[in-house]
């Protein structure tokens, strides 16, 4: 009986040569790239006078830096217009496909590569973004890497990588009303803090995984990152196979049923041993928010602030510094204090169901005074898809504007910052000190909770406001 | 991406045992937008930590109080989590820093930084403890960094701590050799796996 995990399996089929230091040539299916983290190596392509040698195999998009308004006017800041003409030109020398602002496919990185079809189970996948992982939701092997290795991907479609260790961490039974992905991901990383995952792949499986759709496998498997893994991902199955029948990308009619059946053995043998196992019951995950300044700083969302005594001494540093970043004293509730901005969107709550999410529960209410919305879907097709389902009404008849799509207020690169000291309850997948603007105060929660602030602008449980 | 090649480093050390230093704070997102290596990214090392609003250097800061040439940068837990931009590691060598001990790394900065030329070397407790009072005691104790040797050593030789490094990556250092070159070396092998790889 065989028993090796999908990873095992993904990979071996993926090694080109293992090395006498264990460490393998790895063969990369897909490569995506974006205009922050691809300038350098095409210099070093051309200082070196090498090609890219798989061009069909990468494809670029702009994202990181552009802005979320106007975008068919020339973008304002000359050092972020300058590196998307790189990108332009860089992609049109070496031949690789570019989905610019122009372009109706434009998004961020890991919300298109799906909702295109280009990722696919069983593949190896990279980018210069951490949150590749996102793309595990299909049973890929996805995940990020530095500029040097883009262009090691660029110039022989194949990375030096040392085998990572596996993780298999299981969620059983249902979850409860008002809690999402980004609560069980926020709830793993409360348990297992920032580095509980280093030097790991995790596999995410269970009845609880199984049950959610493929829009909430990508948000667990983004934030698998923040866990300290290489990625993370699920096995693939019907969910999976359906999502992808049909998209510009996906196997055609006459190579679909040879997809299927390759898709279909993608799968942990029932014997396969992984190095770190981990249990979690569904029921006993609440809405999740963050208060400190790493996204495993969570707690439930009407529970309190841990005191210093309820922490381990190594943790009470840290723990005490983020603190005083964000202004909140220890064991105090953060249900009901105050908030400034909401951000929903990035590759972590960027997609339709995110969106459906926030404006299921802001329907008939009226955004707070206080508060400030940026509302910004991951890409065009999302945009346009909640645009046909009247989504943009709804959030216009409440006060809120839905914006064109990037990565926006993620990470501040654009012009969509928080200003120093305000509070942003954020459905992205990082409150680092100045994640979203120096100075900004970020709590990471599900677009749920996202709109729960929004209408009450205050920390508030979304499950008071669902039915 | 060419450097300098690493032998044996012998340098004072900054202190900063900070955990979960993550690379937004090692170099924060506006100051990526570079097009090129050339930028010196060593500038903007730590902005927000290291300077105020306003552009003054922060005197109690870790790079400020102990301003000089370092080479070696000492770190506590999971240094370089977070995002992948390997700007973190360029703007750690473009500052002058070749060595980095911590008590431990995250995954993706660890490659980075070795493939920019910064050996990282993750320190267990008691060692980190111990070099740790010793450069806060005395901000002038010379650390030794012997990488052919694989070990560190302080206290005029006193402390000896070995290090494990995969051969491959070490030979590298030593040598200024990125493994791109060694990819591009072996396209024939690939080409060849290619043609047995059906995949899509
Ligand atoms: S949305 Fe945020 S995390 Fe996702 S790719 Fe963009 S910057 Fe990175």
């Amino acid at each position: 009986m065989s028993n090796k995990t999908l990873f095992d399996k993904i990979w071996d089929k993926h090694e080109v040569m293992l090395l006498e230091d264990g460490s393998s040539v790895l063969y990369i299916d897909r490569h995506y790239i974006h205009e922050v983290t691809s300038p350098q190596a095409f210099e070093g392509l051309k200082k070196r006078r090498l090609s890219v040698f798989r061009p069909e195999r990468t494809f670029a998009t702009a994202d990181h830096n552009v802005p979320t308004m106007n975008q068919d006017l020339p973008v304002k800041d000359l050092e972020s217009r300058n590196q998307l003409s790189a990108l332009d030109s860089n992609t049109k020398e070496f031949g690789i496909p570019l989905y610019d602002l122009s372009h109706p496919w434009n998004g961020i990185v890991h919300v298109i590569g799906p909702e295109l079809g280009l990722t696919q189970p069983g593949m190896t996948i990279v980018c210069g973004d951490s949150h590749t992982s996102t793309h595990g939701a299909f049973g890929t092997i996805a995940f990020g890497i530095g500029t040097s290795e883009v262009e090691m991907v660029m110039a022989s479609q194949c990375l030096v990588q040392l085998r990572p260790k596996t993780m298999l961490i299981k969620i059983e039974g249902e979850l409860n009303k008002g809690v999402t992905a980004k609560d069980i991901a926020l709830y793993i990383l409360s348990q297992i803090g920032t580095n509980g995952g280093t030097g790991h792949f995790i596999e995410f499986a269970g009845s609880a995984i199984s049950s959610l759709s493929i829009e909430g496998r990508m948000s667990l498997c983004n934030m698998s990152i923040e866990m300290g893994a290489r990625g993370g991902f699920v096995a693939p199955d019907e969910k999976a196979f359906s999502y992808l029948k049909g998209r510009e990308f996906s196997p055609d009619s006459s190579n679909w049923n040879q997809s299927l059946d390759n898709w279909k053995a993608l799968f942990s043998d029932s014997g396969a041993v992984f190095d770190t196992q981990l249990s979690y019951d569904a029921g006993q995950i609440p809405p999740m928010i963050t208060f400190g300044t790493n996204p495993g700083m969570g707690i439930p969302i009407n529970e309190k602030i841990p005191r210093k005594e309820e922490l381990k001494d190594s943790q009470t540093d840290n723990f005490l510094k983020a603190l005083k970043y964000m202004d909140f004293n220890e064991g105090s509730s953060l249900e009901g204090s105050s908030v400034d901005y909401v951000f929903l969107g990035s590759c972590t709550n960027g997609r339709i169901e995110d969106i459906r999410d926030f404006v299921s529960l802001i329907k008939g209410h009226k955004k707070a005074e206080n508060i400030t919305a940026l509302i910004v879907p991951g890409s065009k097709q999302v945009e346009e898809q909640a645009r046909r389902e009247g989504l943009d009404k709804t959030l216009e008849q409440a006060g809120f504007e839905l914006r064109q799509p990037g990565c926006s207020a993620c990470l501040a690169m654009n012009d969509d910052k928080i200003p120093a000291g305000k509070y942003c309850v954020s459905t992205s997948n990082r409150n680092f000190e100045g994640r979203q603007g120096p100075g900004a105060r970020t709590l990471l929660a599900s677009p749920f909770t996202a709109a729960a602030a929004a209408i009450t602008g205050v920390v508030s449980d979304p499950r008071k406001y669902l039915y | 991406m060419a450097y300098e090649p690493i032998n044996t480093i012998t340098s004072t050390v900054i202190p900063f045992p900070v955990d979960n230093v993550d690379t937004d704070q090692i170099i924060p997102a506006r100051f990526l937008k570079a097009t090129s290596r050339d930028a010196d990214f060593g500038k903007k090392l730590f902005a927000d930590w290291r300077y105020t609003p306003g552009g003054e250097p922060k005197p109690e800061f870790a790079l400020n109080k102990f301003a000089g040439n370092s080479s070696i940068l000492l770190a506590g837990e999971n240094f370089g989590c977070g995002s992948s931009r390997e700007h973190a590691a360029w703007a750690l060598y473009d500052y002058g820093f070749r060595v980095v001990l911590a008590s431990s790394f995250a995954d993706i900065f660890k490659t980075n930084a070795m493939n920019n030329g910064i050996l990282v070397i993750p320190l267990p407790a008691d060692i980190y403890q111990d070099l740790l009072n010793e450069i806060q005691q005395n901000p002038n104790t010379q650390v030794k960094v012997d990488l052919p040797g694989k070990h560190i050593s302080f206290r005029n030789g006193l402390v000896q701590h070995g290090f494990d490094i995969n051969p491959f990556r070490s030979q590298c250092l030593q040598e200024g050799l990125d493994l791109l070159d060694f990819l591009v070396a072996r396209k024939d092998q690939i080409i060849k796996f290619e043609q047995n790889y059906l995949s899509f």
